[in-house]
Protein backbone atom coordinates (compact mmCIF):
# COMPACT_ATOMS: atom_id res chain seq x y z
CA UNK A 1 0.00 0.00 0.00
CA UNK A 2 1.29 3.46 -0.89
CA UNK A 3 1.13 5.69 2.17
CA UNK A 4 1.23 9.46 1.99
CA UNK A 5 3.60 11.54 4.12
CA UNK A 6 1.88 13.06 7.15
CA UNK A 7 3.13 16.08 9.09
CA UNK A 8 2.36 17.59 12.47
CA UNK A 9 1.84 21.29 11.76
CA UNK A 10 0.44 22.66 15.02
CA UNK A 11 0.14 21.82 18.71
CA UNK A 12 -1.74 23.04 21.78
CA UNK A 13 -1.95 22.19 25.46
CA UNK A 14 -3.59 23.31 28.71
CA UNK A 15 -2.11 23.40 32.18
CA UNK A 16 -2.18 20.05 33.97
CA UNK A 17 -3.71 20.45 37.46
CA UNK A 18 -5.06 18.18 40.23
CA UNK A 19 -8.59 19.52 39.85
CA UNK A 20 -9.46 22.02 37.15
CA UNK A 21 -12.30 24.50 37.28
CA UNK A 22 -12.77 23.84 33.54
CA UNK A 23 -14.96 20.95 32.40
CA UNK A 24 -13.74 18.16 30.11
CA UNK A 25 -15.30 20.04 27.19
CA UNK A 26 -13.64 23.32 28.14
CA UNK A 27 -10.22 21.69 28.48
CA UNK A 28 -10.63 19.92 25.10
CA UNK A 29 -11.71 23.18 23.48
CA UNK A 30 -8.74 25.18 24.79
CA UNK A 31 -6.15 22.61 23.67
CA UNK A 32 -7.80 22.22 20.25
CA UNK A 33 -8.16 25.97 19.74
CA UNK A 34 -4.52 26.58 20.67
CA UNK A 35 -3.36 23.86 18.24
CA UNK A 36 -5.45 25.30 15.38
CA UNK A 37 -4.38 28.88 16.12
CA UNK A 38 -0.71 27.86 16.30
CA UNK A 39 -0.81 27.04 12.56
CA UNK A 40 -3.55 29.53 11.57
CA UNK A 41 -5.92 26.74 10.56
CA UNK A 42 -9.60 27.63 10.61
CA UNK A 43 -11.82 24.73 11.68
CA UNK A 44 -13.45 24.65 8.21
CA UNK A 45 -10.16 23.33 6.81
CA UNK A 46 -10.11 20.34 9.17
CA UNK A 47 -11.45 17.23 7.39
CA UNK A 48 -11.51 14.76 10.29
CA UNK A 49 -11.22 14.60 14.07
CA UNK A 50 -9.78 11.92 16.37
CA UNK A 51 -10.34 12.08 20.12
CA UNK A 52 -8.42 10.09 22.71
CA UNK A 53 -9.72 9.74 26.24
CA UNK A 54 -9.49 6.97 28.82
CA UNK A 55 -12.28 5.17 30.70
CA UNK A 56 -15.76 6.72 30.78
CA UNK A 57 -15.68 5.86 34.49
CA UNK A 58 -13.40 8.83 35.30
CA UNK A 59 -16.02 11.32 34.19
CA UNK A 60 -19.09 9.24 34.97
CA UNK A 61 -20.23 10.12 31.45
CA UNK A 62 -20.95 7.24 29.12
CA UNK A 63 -20.17 7.78 25.40
CA UNK A 64 -17.49 10.23 26.41
CA UNK A 65 -16.08 10.46 22.88
CA UNK A 66 -19.35 11.71 21.45
CA UNK A 67 -19.82 13.95 24.49
CA UNK A 68 -16.51 15.68 23.78
CA UNK A 69 -16.78 15.72 19.97
CA UNK A 70 -17.84 19.32 19.46
CA UNK A 71 -15.27 20.53 21.99
CA UNK A 72 -12.61 18.88 19.81
CA UNK A 73 -13.77 20.60 16.62
CA UNK A 74 -15.81 17.57 15.58
CA UNK A 75 -19.15 19.26 14.95
CA UNK A 76 -20.64 17.59 11.83
CA UNK A 77 -17.34 16.02 10.85
CA UNK A 78 -16.05 12.44 10.55
CA UNK A 79 -15.15 11.80 14.19
CA UNK A 80 -13.65 8.81 15.94
CA UNK A 81 -12.52 7.96 19.44
CA UNK A 82 -9.40 5.89 20.13
CA UNK A 83 -8.84 4.04 23.35
CA UNK A 84 -6.15 1.66 24.60
CA UNK A 85 -5.98 2.67 28.26
CA UNK A 86 -2.79 4.53 29.19
CA UNK A 87 -1.49 3.94 25.67
CA UNK A 88 -4.24 6.16 24.23
CA UNK A 89 -2.27 9.41 24.02
CA UNK A 90 0.13 7.95 21.47
CA UNK A 91 -2.49 5.69 19.86
CA UNK A 92 -4.85 8.57 18.95
CA UNK A 93 -2.23 10.28 16.73
CA UNK A 94 -1.58 6.90 15.08
CA UNK A 95 -5.30 6.77 14.22
CA UNK A 96 -5.11 10.35 12.91
CA UNK A 97 -1.99 9.48 10.96
CA UNK A 98 -3.67 6.68 9.02
CA UNK A 99 -6.70 8.78 8.21
CA UNK A 100 -4.32 11.15 6.38
CA UNK A 101 -1.64 8.65 5.23
CA UNK A 102 -4.33 6.49 3.60
CA UNK A 103 -5.49 9.37 1.44
CA UNK A 104 -8.92 9.50 3.11
CA UNK A 105 -8.42 13.05 4.37
CA UNK A 106 -5.91 15.89 3.97
CA UNK A 107 -6.19 17.16 7.53
CA UNK A 108 -7.00 15.79 10.96
CA UNK A 109 -7.00 17.30 14.42
CA UNK A 110 -6.13 14.86 17.19
CA UNK A 111 -7.23 15.82 20.70
CA UNK A 112 -6.60 13.98 23.96
CA UNK A 113 -8.29 14.93 27.21
CA UNK A 114 -8.69 13.60 30.71
CA UNK A 115 -10.52 14.96 33.70
CA UNK A 116 -9.79 12.44 36.42
CA UNK A 117 -10.81 14.60 39.38
CA UNK A 118 -14.55 14.12 38.87
CA UNK A 119 -14.21 10.56 40.14
CA UNK A 120 -14.62 10.60 43.94
CA UNK A 121 -13.21 10.01 46.47
CA UNK A 122 -10.19 9.13 44.34
CA UNK A 123 -9.82 8.44 40.60
CA UNK A 124 -8.06 5.17 41.53
CA UNK A 125 -11.57 3.79 42.00
CA UNK A 126 -12.05 3.79 38.23
CA UNK A 127 -8.88 1.74 37.78
CA UNK A 128 -9.97 -1.11 40.04
CA UNK A 129 -12.24 -2.53 37.35
CA UNK A 130 -9.26 -3.39 35.12
CA UNK A 131 -8.58 -6.42 37.32
CA UNK A 132 -10.26 -9.74 36.48
CA UNK A 133 -13.60 -9.81 38.29
CA UNK A 134 -13.40 -13.49 39.24
CA UNK A 135 -9.74 -14.23 39.94
CA UNK A 136 -8.35 -10.87 41.07
CA UNK A 137 -10.92 -8.36 42.28
CA UNK A 138 -12.02 -10.45 45.29
CA UNK A 139 -8.44 -10.04 46.62
CA UNK A 140 -8.98 -6.28 46.96
CA UNK A 141 -6.22 -5.12 44.62
CA UNK A 142 -5.30 -1.51 43.93
CA UNK A 143 -3.49 -0.08 40.93
CA UNK A 144 -0.24 0.41 42.86
CA UNK A 145 0.05 -3.37 43.16
CA UNK A 146 0.73 -4.02 39.49
CA UNK A 147 3.35 -1.27 39.30
CA UNK A 148 5.04 -2.42 42.50
CA UNK A 149 5.01 -6.06 41.35
CA UNK A 150 6.46 -5.15 37.96
CA UNK A 151 9.07 -2.77 39.43
CA UNK A 152 10.20 -5.37 41.96
CA UNK A 153 10.55 -8.05 39.28
CA UNK A 154 12.54 -5.63 37.06
CA UNK A 155 14.80 -4.53 39.94
CA UNK A 156 15.50 -8.02 41.25
CA UNK A 157 16.14 -9.72 37.91
CA UNK A 158 18.76 -7.08 37.05
CA UNK A 159 19.89 -6.31 40.64
CA UNK A 160 19.14 -2.61 40.20
CA UNK A 161 19.42 -0.46 43.35
CA UNK A 162 16.36 1.70 44.08
CA UNK A 163 18.59 4.81 44.18
CA UNK A 164 19.17 4.47 40.44
CA UNK A 165 15.44 4.36 39.82
CA UNK A 166 14.90 7.40 42.09
CA UNK A 167 17.19 9.35 39.77
CA UNK A 168 14.45 9.32 37.09
CA UNK A 169 12.09 11.20 39.45
CA UNK A 170 14.83 13.75 40.19
CA UNK A 171 15.55 14.31 36.49
CA UNK A 172 11.95 14.52 35.27
CA UNK A 173 10.59 16.67 38.08
CA UNK A 174 13.49 19.07 37.56
CA UNK A 175 12.87 19.19 33.79
CA UNK A 176 9.20 19.97 34.50
CA UNK A 177 10.14 23.23 36.24
CA UNK A 178 10.54 24.65 32.73
CA UNK A 179 7.21 23.34 31.37
CA UNK A 180 4.33 25.84 31.56
CA UNK A 181 1.76 23.04 31.95
CA UNK A 182 3.55 21.38 34.85
CA UNK A 183 1.78 20.27 37.99
CA UNK A 184 4.69 18.83 39.97
CA UNK A 185 7.97 20.41 38.86
CA UNK A 186 10.47 20.29 41.73
CA UNK A 187 14.13 20.43 42.60
CA UNK A 188 14.72 17.21 44.56
CA UNK A 189 17.55 14.91 45.59
CA UNK A 190 17.74 11.13 45.33
CA UNK A 191 17.45 11.09 49.14
CA UNK A 192 14.18 13.05 48.99
CA UNK A 193 12.71 10.45 46.62
CA UNK A 194 14.04 7.49 48.65
CA UNK A 195 12.81 8.95 51.94
CA UNK A 196 9.34 9.86 50.72
CA UNK A 197 6.52 7.69 52.07
CA UNK A 198 6.57 4.05 50.93
CA UNK A 199 3.22 3.40 49.26
CA UNK A 200 3.71 -0.11 47.93
CA UNK A 201 7.28 -1.31 48.32
CA UNK A 202 9.45 -0.71 46.30
CA UNK A 203 7.42 2.32 45.15
CA UNK A 204 7.66 5.56 47.15
CA UNK A 205 5.37 8.57 46.77
CA UNK A 206 7.87 10.60 44.72
CA UNK A 207 8.26 7.73 42.23
CA UNK A 208 4.57 8.06 41.24
CA UNK A 209 2.98 10.54 38.84
CA UNK A 210 -0.04 12.50 40.10
CA UNK A 211 -3.64 12.24 38.91
CA UNK A 212 -4.49 15.26 36.77
CA UNK A 213 -6.96 17.17 34.62
CA UNK A 214 -5.72 18.46 31.27
CA UNK A 215 -5.80 18.30 27.48
CA UNK A 216 -3.40 18.44 24.53
CA UNK A 217 -3.88 18.44 20.75
CA UNK A 218 -2.04 18.40 17.41
CA UNK A 219 -3.01 19.25 13.84
CA UNK A 220 -1.99 16.72 11.16
CA UNK A 221 -1.77 17.46 7.42
CA UNK A 222 -0.82 15.68 4.20
CA UNK A 223 2.47 16.74 2.57
CA UNK A 224 0.79 19.02 0.05
CA UNK A 225 -1.29 20.82 2.66
CA UNK A 226 1.51 20.90 5.25
CA UNK A 227 3.86 22.71 2.88
CA UNK A 228 1.28 25.46 2.40
CA UNK A 229 0.83 25.88 6.15
CA UNK A 230 4.40 25.89 7.40
CA UNK A 231 8.05 25.91 6.34
CA UNK A 232 8.78 23.80 9.36
CA UNK A 233 6.63 20.63 9.31
CA UNK A 234 7.52 17.71 11.57
CA UNK A 235 6.91 14.39 9.80
CA UNK A 236 5.45 11.30 11.40
CA UNK A 237 7.96 8.84 9.96
CA UNK A 238 6.99 5.68 11.84
CA UNK A 239 4.18 4.28 13.97
CA UNK A 240 3.81 1.03 15.88
CA UNK A 241 1.51 -0.58 18.40
CA UNK A 242 1.16 -3.96 20.01
CA UNK A 243 -0.84 -5.75 22.70
CA UNK A 244 0.19 -8.59 24.96
CA UNK A 245 -2.14 -10.95 26.84
CA UNK A 246 -4.31 -9.73 29.70
CA UNK A 247 -3.20 -12.89 31.59
CA UNK A 248 -0.44 -10.74 33.08
CA UNK A 249 0.48 -13.29 35.77
CA UNK A 250 1.58 -15.61 32.96
CA UNK A 251 4.30 -13.26 31.64
CA UNK A 252 7.74 -12.27 32.93
CA UNK A 253 7.16 -8.64 33.87
CA UNK A 254 10.87 -7.80 33.91
CA UNK A 255 10.76 -6.86 30.20
CA UNK A 256 7.98 -5.35 28.02
CA UNK A 257 8.10 -7.54 24.88
CA UNK A 258 5.05 -5.78 23.44
CA UNK A 259 6.85 -2.40 23.61
CA UNK A 260 9.76 -3.93 21.68
CA UNK A 261 7.37 -5.24 19.04
CA UNK A 262 5.69 -1.83 18.71
CA UNK A 263 9.11 -0.13 18.49
CA UNK A 264 10.40 -2.54 15.84
CA UNK A 265 7.29 -1.86 13.73
CA UNK A 266 7.88 1.90 13.98
CA UNK A 267 11.66 1.67 13.36
CA UNK A 268 11.07 -0.43 10.26
CA UNK A 269 8.57 2.08 8.87
CA UNK A 270 10.92 4.98 9.62
CA UNK A 271 13.93 3.17 8.13
CA UNK A 272 15.80 3.31 11.43
CA UNK A 273 18.51 0.65 11.67
CA UNK A 274 20.38 1.83 14.75
CA UNK A 275 17.93 3.47 17.14
CA UNK A 276 20.54 4.41 19.75
CA UNK A 277 22.37 6.57 17.19
CA UNK A 278 19.35 7.78 15.22
CA UNK A 279 16.85 8.70 17.97
CA UNK A 280 18.03 12.09 19.25
CA UNK A 281 15.26 12.82 21.77
CA UNK A 282 12.86 10.42 23.43
CA UNK A 283 9.67 10.76 25.46
CA UNK A 284 9.04 7.30 26.96
CA UNK A 285 5.97 6.81 29.15
CA UNK A 286 6.88 7.50 32.80
CA UNK A 287 3.84 7.16 35.10
CA UNK A 288 6.25 5.61 37.63
CA UNK A 289 10.00 6.24 37.78
CA UNK A 290 11.03 2.68 36.82
CA UNK A 291 8.71 2.76 33.79
CA UNK A 292 10.97 5.21 31.94
CA UNK A 293 13.87 2.77 32.34
CA UNK A 294 11.74 -0.28 31.52
CA UNK A 295 10.52 1.44 28.36
CA UNK A 296 13.94 2.72 27.22
CA UNK A 297 14.97 -0.95 27.24
CA UNK A 298 11.82 -2.12 25.46
CA UNK A 299 12.42 0.58 22.83
CA UNK A 300 15.92 -0.93 22.32
CA UNK A 301 17.50 2.40 23.38
CA UNK A 302 19.38 0.63 26.18
CA UNK A 303 20.45 -2.96 26.78
CA UNK A 304 18.26 -4.97 29.17
CA UNK A 305 19.01 -3.79 32.71
CA UNK A 306 21.26 -0.95 31.48
CA UNK A 307 18.82 1.99 31.34
CA UNK A 308 19.66 2.91 34.97
CA UNK A 309 23.35 3.11 34.01
CA UNK A 310 22.81 5.42 31.03
CA UNK A 311 20.59 7.58 33.25
CA UNK A 312 23.29 7.79 35.93
CA UNK A 313 25.84 8.70 33.23
CA UNK A 314 23.70 11.65 32.13
CA UNK A 315 23.03 10.34 28.62
CA UNK A 316 19.28 10.91 29.14
CA UNK A 317 19.68 14.35 30.76
CA UNK A 318 18.34 17.33 28.84
CA UNK A 319 21.91 18.21 27.74
CA UNK A 320 22.88 14.55 27.20
CA UNK A 321 23.39 12.57 23.99
CA UNK A 322 19.83 11.14 24.05
CA UNK A 323 17.65 13.34 26.26
CA UNK A 324 14.71 11.42 27.77
CA UNK A 325 11.56 13.20 28.97
CA UNK A 326 12.93 16.73 28.47
CA UNK A 327 9.32 17.87 28.98
CA UNK A 328 9.38 16.67 32.58
CA UNK A 329 7.26 13.64 31.73
CA UNK A 330 4.26 12.38 33.60
CA UNK A 331 6.24 12.46 36.85
CA UNK A 332 6.71 16.22 36.56
CA UNK A 333 4.19 17.69 34.12
CA UNK A 334 1.36 15.44 35.35
CA UNK A 335 -0.66 12.45 34.24
CA UNK A 336 -4.10 13.21 32.77
CA UNK A 337 -3.97 9.75 31.16
CA UNK A 338 -4.64 10.24 27.43
CA UNK A 339 -3.51 13.89 27.48
CA UNK A 340 -0.20 12.84 29.05
CA UNK A 341 0.75 10.71 26.03
CA UNK A 342 -0.32 13.52 23.70
CA UNK A 343 1.78 15.97 25.75
CA UNK A 344 4.78 13.84 24.67
CA UNK A 345 3.83 14.15 20.98
CA UNK A 346 3.50 17.93 21.44
CA UNK A 347 6.90 18.09 23.17
CA UNK A 348 8.60 16.31 20.26
CA UNK A 349 6.94 18.77 17.87
CA UNK A 350 8.34 21.73 19.80
CA UNK A 351 11.75 20.11 20.41
CA UNK A 352 12.25 19.14 16.74
CA UNK A 353 11.33 22.67 15.63
CA UNK A 354 13.68 24.22 18.19
CA UNK A 355 10.70 25.87 19.90
CA UNK A 356 10.93 24.43 23.40
CA UNK A 357 12.47 27.50 25.06
CA UNK A 358 14.30 26.65 28.28
CA UNK A 359 13.41 22.98 27.77
CA UNK A 360 15.19 22.87 24.41
CA UNK A 361 17.60 19.93 24.18
CA UNK A 362 21.15 20.77 23.14
CA UNK A 363 21.83 18.19 20.42
CA UNK A 364 19.75 19.88 17.68
CA UNK A 365 17.59 16.78 17.29
CA UNK A 366 16.49 15.49 13.91
CA UNK A 367 14.46 12.48 15.03
CA UNK A 368 12.38 11.86 18.15
CA UNK A 369 10.27 9.05 19.59
CA UNK A 370 7.22 9.18 21.85
CA UNK A 371 5.78 6.10 23.54
CA UNK A 372 2.83 5.33 25.78
CA UNK A 373 1.75 2.22 27.65
CA UNK A 374 -1.25 0.92 29.51
CA UNK A 375 -3.98 -1.51 30.49
CA UNK A 376 -2.83 -4.58 32.43
CA UNK A 377 0.83 -3.85 31.56
CA UNK A 378 0.09 -5.02 28.04
CA UNK A 379 -0.05 -2.25 25.42
CA UNK A 380 2.78 -0.35 23.75
CA UNK A 381 2.18 2.57 21.36
CA UNK A 382 5.03 4.32 19.51
CA UNK A 383 5.30 7.34 17.19
CA UNK A 384 8.55 8.48 15.53
CA UNK A 385 8.75 12.08 14.37
CA UNK A 386 11.34 13.72 12.14
CA UNK A 387 12.30 17.31 11.39
CA UNK A 388 11.80 18.08 7.72
CA UNK A 389 14.72 18.93 5.45
CA UNK B 1 6.33 27.40 20.37
CA UNK B 2 5.92 26.49 24.02
CA UNK B 3 8.23 28.66 26.10
CA UNK B 4 8.64 28.47 29.84
CA UNK B 5 6.42 30.98 31.62
CA UNK B 6 3.76 31.23 28.88
CA UNK B 7 0.23 31.41 30.37
CA UNK B 8 -1.99 28.48 29.44
CA UNK B 9 -5.65 27.71 30.04
CA UNK B 10 -6.51 25.46 33.01
CA UNK B 11 -7.43 26.82 36.45
CA UNK B 12 -6.30 24.83 39.47
CA UNK B 13 -8.97 24.62 42.19
CA UNK B 14 -8.11 24.70 45.90
CA UNK B 15 -10.11 23.71 49.01
CA UNK B 16 -10.72 27.40 49.62
CA UNK B 17 -12.60 27.75 46.32
CA UNK B 18 -15.21 25.25 47.53
CA UNK B 19 -15.44 26.65 51.08
CA UNK B 20 -16.06 30.18 49.82
CA UNK B 21 -18.47 28.99 47.11
CA UNK B 22 -16.37 30.61 44.41
CA UNK B 23 -17.08 27.53 42.29
CA UNK B 24 -20.04 25.17 42.09
CA UNK B 25 -20.28 21.44 41.48
CA UNK B 26 -22.97 18.78 41.34
CA UNK B 27 -22.76 15.17 42.52
CA UNK B 28 -24.34 11.82 41.74
CA UNK B 29 -23.77 8.22 42.79
CA UNK B 30 -24.61 6.07 39.75
CA UNK B 31 -26.28 2.84 40.80
CA UNK B 32 -24.55 0.05 38.91
CA UNK B 33 -24.49 -3.57 39.96
CA UNK B 34 -23.07 -6.50 38.04
CA UNK B 35 -23.36 -10.27 38.20
CA UNK B 36 -20.61 -11.89 36.16
CA UNK B 37 -21.20 -15.38 34.81
CA UNK B 38 -17.90 -17.11 35.28
CA UNK B 39 -18.09 -19.02 32.03
CA UNK B 40 -16.95 -22.51 31.18
CA UNK B 41 -13.25 -22.49 32.10
CA UNK B 42 -13.57 -20.29 35.16
CA UNK B 43 -16.65 -22.18 36.37
CA UNK B 44 -14.62 -25.39 36.41
CA UNK B 45 -11.73 -23.59 38.13
CA UNK B 46 -14.01 -22.31 40.90
CA UNK B 47 -15.49 -25.79 41.36
CA UNK B 48 -11.90 -27.03 41.82
CA UNK B 49 -11.22 -24.35 44.43
CA UNK B 50 -14.30 -25.43 46.38
CA UNK B 51 -12.81 -28.94 46.43
CA UNK B 52 -9.43 -27.61 47.54
CA UNK B 53 -7.73 -28.08 44.15
CA UNK B 54 -5.94 -25.75 41.74
CA UNK B 55 -6.76 -26.61 38.12
CA UNK B 56 -5.00 -25.57 34.92
CA UNK B 57 -5.52 -26.29 31.23
CA UNK B 58 -3.02 -27.91 28.86
CA UNK B 59 -2.33 -27.25 25.17
CA UNK B 60 -0.55 -30.21 23.55
CA UNK B 61 0.50 -28.21 20.50
CA UNK B 62 2.27 -25.52 22.55
CA UNK B 63 3.14 -27.99 25.36
CA UNK B 64 1.89 -25.44 27.86
CA UNK B 65 -0.09 -25.76 31.11
CA UNK B 66 -1.62 -22.47 32.15
CA UNK B 67 -3.35 -21.07 35.21
CA UNK B 68 -5.75 -19.25 35.41
CA UNK B 69 -7.28 -21.76 33.00
CA UNK B 70 -8.99 -20.81 29.74
CA UNK B 71 -10.89 -22.84 27.12
CA UNK B 72 -8.67 -21.69 24.25
CA UNK B 73 -4.93 -21.31 23.75
CA UNK B 74 -4.21 -17.71 22.75
CA UNK B 75 -0.95 -18.77 21.06
CA UNK B 76 -2.11 -21.42 18.56
CA UNK B 77 -5.79 -20.39 18.77
CA UNK B 78 -7.25 -23.86 19.28
CA UNK B 79 -9.30 -25.48 22.03
CA UNK B 80 -7.22 -26.44 25.05
CA UNK B 81 -6.71 -30.22 25.16
CA UNK B 82 -7.27 -31.17 28.79
CA UNK B 83 -7.67 -30.18 32.41
CA UNK B 84 -4.71 -30.76 34.72
CA UNK B 85 -4.75 -30.83 38.51
CA UNK B 86 -1.84 -28.73 39.78
CA UNK B 87 -0.23 -28.59 43.21
CA UNK B 88 -1.24 -26.00 45.78
CA UNK B 89 2.39 -24.97 46.18
CA UNK B 90 4.59 -22.68 44.14
CA UNK B 91 7.28 -20.01 44.20
CA UNK B 92 7.12 -16.25 44.56
CA UNK B 93 7.73 -14.66 41.14
CA UNK B 94 7.39 -11.11 42.43
CA UNK B 95 5.76 -9.33 45.37
CA UNK B 96 5.03 -5.97 46.93
CA UNK B 97 4.43 -4.71 50.45
CA UNK B 98 1.49 -2.36 50.16
CA UNK B 99 0.87 0.26 52.85
CA UNK B 100 -2.16 2.06 51.38
CA UNK B 101 -5.71 1.30 50.29
CA UNK B 102 -6.93 2.07 46.78
CA UNK B 103 -8.11 5.52 47.91
CA UNK B 104 -4.74 6.23 49.51
CA UNK B 105 -5.68 5.63 53.14
CA UNK B 106 -2.92 4.21 55.32
CA UNK B 107 -3.10 0.49 56.19
CA UNK B 108 -2.13 -0.48 59.74
CA UNK B 109 -0.98 -3.92 58.64
CA UNK B 110 0.60 -3.90 55.16
CA UNK B 111 -0.67 -6.38 52.58
CA UNK B 112 1.76 -8.55 50.60
CA UNK B 113 0.36 -9.16 47.10
CA UNK B 114 2.43 -11.58 45.03
CA UNK B 115 2.51 -13.40 41.72
CA UNK B 116 2.92 -17.09 42.62
CA UNK B 117 4.17 -19.52 39.96
CA UNK B 118 2.14 -22.66 40.61
CA UNK B 119 3.90 -26.05 40.76
CA UNK B 120 2.73 -28.27 37.93
CA UNK B 121 2.01 -25.38 35.56
CA UNK B 122 4.52 -24.37 32.89
CA UNK B 123 7.40 -22.19 34.05
CA UNK B 124 6.35 -18.62 34.73
CA UNK B 125 2.61 -19.35 34.82
CA UNK B 126 1.21 -17.94 38.02
CA UNK B 127 -1.68 -16.30 39.77
CA UNK B 128 -2.15 -13.17 41.86
CA UNK B 129 -2.71 -13.79 45.57
CA UNK B 130 -1.65 -12.59 49.00
CA UNK B 131 1.13 -13.80 51.29
CA UNK B 132 0.72 -14.03 55.08
CA UNK B 133 2.25 -15.75 58.15
CA UNK B 134 5.56 -14.19 57.09
CA UNK B 135 7.61 -11.17 58.12
CA UNK B 136 7.37 -8.84 55.10
CA UNK B 137 11.12 -8.27 55.30
CA UNK B 138 11.77 -12.00 54.86
CA UNK B 139 9.89 -12.38 51.56
CA UNK B 140 12.19 -13.18 48.64
CA UNK B 141 11.79 -13.95 44.96
CA UNK B 142 11.93 -17.70 44.46
CA UNK B 143 10.61 -18.39 48.00
CA UNK B 144 8.56 -21.62 48.19
CA UNK B 145 4.99 -21.11 49.38
CA UNK B 146 1.84 -23.18 49.97
CA UNK B 147 -1.86 -22.32 49.88
CA UNK B 148 -3.68 -21.99 53.19
CA UNK B 149 -7.27 -23.09 52.50
CA UNK B 150 -10.44 -22.16 54.30
CA UNK B 151 -12.06 -25.12 56.09
CA UNK B 152 -14.03 -27.25 53.64
CA UNK B 153 -17.41 -26.20 55.05
CA UNK B 154 -16.64 -22.53 54.45
CA UNK B 155 -15.43 -22.84 50.86
CA UNK B 156 -17.81 -21.48 48.26
CA UNK B 157 -16.06 -21.69 44.88
CA UNK B 158 -14.06 -18.48 45.03
CA UNK B 159 -10.42 -17.41 44.80
CA UNK B 160 -10.92 -16.49 48.47
CA UNK B 161 -11.27 -20.23 49.28
CA UNK B 162 -7.50 -19.86 49.50
CA UNK B 163 -7.01 -17.48 52.44
CA UNK B 164 -3.41 -16.73 51.44
CA UNK B 165 -0.11 -18.43 50.68
CA UNK B 166 2.53 -18.97 53.37
CA UNK B 167 6.20 -19.97 53.19
CA UNK B 168 7.14 -23.66 53.50
ZN1 LIG C 1 -1.42 -23.68 21.96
Amino acid sequence: MKLRKVAVVGAGITKFVRRAQETAKELSYHATKMALDSCNMPLEEIDSVVHGTAPDAFDGVHMKGEYLSEASGGWRKPFMRSYVGGGTGVFAPINGWYLVASGMYDTCVVVCEEKMSSCQPHPQGAFLTIFDHTTERPLGPNLLWIFALEMNRYMQVHKIPREQIALVSVKNKRNALDHPSAQLGAELTVEDVMNSEIMAWPVTRLMVSPTSDGAAAVVLASEEVAKKITDNPVWISGVGWNLDTAYWTNRDLYYPEYVEKAARMAYKMAGIKNPREEINVVEPYDPFAYKELHHLEGLLLADKGQAPRITAEGITARDGKMPSCPSGGLLGVGNPIAAAGMMKICELFWQLRGEAGKRQVKNSPRTGLAQAWGDLMQVGTVVIMQRGD
Amino acid sequence: MLETGIRLHGTALEEEDFKTHRVFYTTDIPKLQYAWDCGVAMGHYLKGLKQGKLLGTYCKKCKRTVIPPRVFCELCFRNMDKWVELKDTGIVNTFSICYVTWDMKKLIYPEIPAVIEIDGASKGKGILHLLAEVDPKQVKLGMKVKAVWKPKSEREGSILDIKYFKPI
